[in-house]
C-alpha cells in the first residue's frame, strides 16, 4: 500500500496536477477570504469555506479523474493487479495519496482564522470545526471521483461524471423539495426507486429469477404497508431522500455552528462505502 | 510447478480459451505457440491473476491464483504484451517501485534492482524517463521488471516483439540463462523463435 501511495503522490507533483490543484484551491480561498473576511469584516472563516464548497466541485474532479482511468488506459493496472498486493490495498494507497494532496491547501487555509484573530474577534473553535467538516466533505467527493474513475478508461468521462454527481449533490436539498409529499406519491416514489435498484441488481448479477423475486417482494411489501399504515408514507420519500444531501452536514458546522458528530460519522461511512464499491468495480472488471 | 485445469474464458459468446489443461514442470523453458488471436495472451493473463477465468483453476506451486492470490503472485514475474510501465518515472524509479510492490525487503532492494538492470543492460539509461525510451528499451525495462527478485516462475508474453535482430539475440540469451534455474514460459506466433530457446513447445489454436 505504501509503495502505491508514494508513487501516486510523486506522480501528482511530477505531472503538475498536484501543483495546479493546490494553487487553484489556495487562490480561491484567498479570494473568498479577502472578500468576506478582510474587506467585509465578517468574523467567521466558515463563511469563506461555504463559498469554497462550490469551488472544490471543479477542483476535485481534476484531482481524481486519472486515479484509475489512466492506469486502465496505459495498462499499468496489469503491473498492480499481477503483483502480490490486494485490490483493497491498491485502492487505499491511491485514495490516501489524493487525500494528502487535498490536505495541503486545507492545512494552509488553517492560517486564516488566526489572521482574523490578529485583527479582532475570531471564532476559532467554530472555524476549525468547519475546516474539519470541509476536509471530510472533500474526502467524500474524492471517494466519489475515485469510484467514477474506476468505472471508465477515459479521464474526461471520469471528470465530467464526478462534476455532475457533485453538482447534483449540491442541488439535492432544493431538488428534494419538488418531490411529492402525499402518502400515495411517496409510495409511488418508493416503488420507482425499488425498481431502479432491482434493475441495477439484475444487470450486475444477470440473474433473472432473483430480480423477479426481489421486485415482487418489494412491490408487495410497499403495497401492504401502504394499505395497513397509510400515514407512515406521509412525507416519507422526502425524509429519506433528504439524507443524501451531504452538504447539509457541512452547513450545520459552517452556518449554524453546530458540532454535528453524527454528520462526521455519516461522511466517514459514505467514504467506506465508496472505497468498497471501488474495490468491487475493479474486481468485477477482471471477471467480464 | 504450474497446473492449469480445464480453463475456459468466455468473452460474451466468444470463447477465447476453451477447456485448456496442461502442467508445467520446474526449471524448464516452455514455449506457447499459436497464431494471432489463439488465446495466448488471455491464458497468460489468467495464469498471472490479471483477469479471472470463466471456469477452471490455475495452481502456481500449489497456490490457487484466485483463492490464494498473494502467495501465488509472489512466485510469478510477468511481462505482458505491452510492458506496464509508468512513463512519468525513470527506469530506476520504476524498478524500485516494482521491487516494493513485490515485497522485496528494503535492504535488498537496491541490490535486486541493480542486478536486473545489469541483466537487461539498462544501467546506462537508469536515469532516463521511460517516456523518452524507445520501444526496445521499454521492452527491456519490462523484462527487468518481470525477473526482478527472481521469482521461480517467469511468464513472458511475446518478449521479442518490436526489437531489432541484435536485441532479439540478446533477449534470447537472457532467457536461456534464466531458464537454467527458473521456469520460463514465453509466447510467440513464430515457430523458429520458440524452437530457438524452448525445451518444450505447446501449441494453442482457437483456445484449445
Amino acid at each position: 500500500m505504501t509503495a502505491i501511495y508514494r508513487r501516486e503522490l510523486k506522480a501528482y507533483f511530477q505531472s503538475m496536477t498536484g501543483y495546479v490543484f493546490i494553487a487553484f484551491m489556495v487562490l480561491f480561498i484567498g479570494i473568498y477570504f479577502m472578500a468576506y473576511n478582510m474587506m467585509s469584516g465578517y468574523p467567521y472563516f466558515s463563511y469563506t469555506l461555504s463559498g469554497m464548497v462550490t469551488i472544490i466541485m471543479i477542483g476535485i474532479p481534476v484531482l481524481t479523474m486519472r486515479s484509475f482511468a489512466d492506469d486502465r488506459k496505459t495498462k499499468t493496472d496489469q503491473l498492480l493487479l499481477t503483483s502480490p498486493v490486494s485490490v483493497a490495498q491498491m485502492v487505499l494507497g491511491k485514495y490516501f495519496s489524493m487525500i494528502t494532496v487535498y490536505a495541503v491547501p486545507v492545512l494552509l487555509s488553517g492560517i486564516c482564522p488566526l489572521i482574523i484573530k490578529l485583527n479582532g474577534n475570531a471564532n476559532l473553535k467554530a472555524d476549525y470545526a468547519s475546516l474539519l467538516a470541509f476536509f471530510l466533505l472533500g474526502c467524500v467527493y474524492i471517494a466519489i471521483g475515485m469510484f467514477i474513475s474506476s468505472l471508465t478508461e477515459s479521464q474526461i468521462i471520469a471528470a465530467v461524471g464526478t462534476f455532475g454527481i457533485i453538482l447534483l449533490l449540491l442541488l439535492w436539498p432544493s431538488l428534494v423539495g419538488f418531490l411529492p409529499t402525499s402518502a400515495i406519491g411517496s409510495a409511488a416514489g418508493f416503488l420507482i426507486l425499488w425498481s431502479g435498484i432491482v434493475f441495477a441488481v439484475s444487470r450486475i448479477t444477470s440473474h433473472g429469477p432473483l430480480a423477479v423475486v426481489l421486485e415482487a417482494a418489494g412491490v408487495l411489501s410497499i403495497a401492504v404497508l401502504y394499505l395497513v399504515k397509510k400515514d407512515l408514507f406521509e412525507r416519507a420519500l422526502t425524509n429519506v431522500l433528504e439524507k443524501i444531501a451531504v452538504t447539509d452536514v457541512f452547513q450545520n458546522f459552517a452556518s449554524h455552528y453546530i458540532f454535528d458528530a453524527g454528520g462526521l460519522v455519516y461522511y466517514i461511512s459514505i467514504i467506506f462505502l465508496l472505497v468498497f464499491l471501488t474495490v468491487q468495480s475493479i474486481e468485477k472488471r477482471r471477471w467480464s | 510447478m504450474i497446473e492449469v485445469r480445464n480453463l475456459v474464458k468466455d468473452y460474451g459468446g466468444h470463447l477465447a480459451v476453451d477447456h485448456l489443461s496442461f502442467t508445467i514442470n520446474d526449471g524448464q523453458i516452455y514455449g506457447f505457440l499459436g497464431p494471432n488471436g489463439a488465446g495466448k495472451s488471455t491464458t497468460m493473463n489468467i495464469m498471472t491473476g490479471y483477469i479471472g477465468a470463466t471456469e477452471g483453476d490455475v495452481l502456481i506451486n500449489g497456490h490457487n491464483i484466485l483463492e490464494d492470490g498473494e502467495e501465488a503472485k509472489k512466485c510469478i514475474g510477468y511481462l505482458p504484451e505491452l510492458p506496464p510501465l509508468y512513463v512519468d518515472m525513470t527506469v530506476e524509479e520504476q524498478l524500485q517501485f516494482a521491487a516494493e510492490l513485490k515485497k522485496i525487503p528494503k535492504k535488498d532492494r537496491n541490490e535486486a534492482v541493480y542486478e536486473v538492470m545489469e541483466l537487461a543492460k539498462l544501467v546506462d539509461v537508469k536515469g532516463r524517463l521511460i517516456r523518452n525510451l524507445s520501444k526496445g528499451y521499454r521492452q527491456r525495462v519490462g523484462l527487468a521488471q518481470a525477473v526482478l527478485g527472481f521469482p521461480p516462475v517467469i511468464i513472458l508474453d511475446e518478449p521479442t516483439v518490436g526489437l531489432d535482430p541484435k536485441q532479439i539475440i540478446e533477449i534470447r540469451d537472457t532467457i536461456r540463462r534464466l531458464g537454467q534455474n527458473h521456469t520460463v514460459i514465453l509466447s510467440s506466433h513464430i515457430l523458429s523463435e520458440v524452437s530457438a530457446v524452448c525445451d518444450h513447445i505447446m501449441i494453442i489454436d482457437k483456445g484449445s
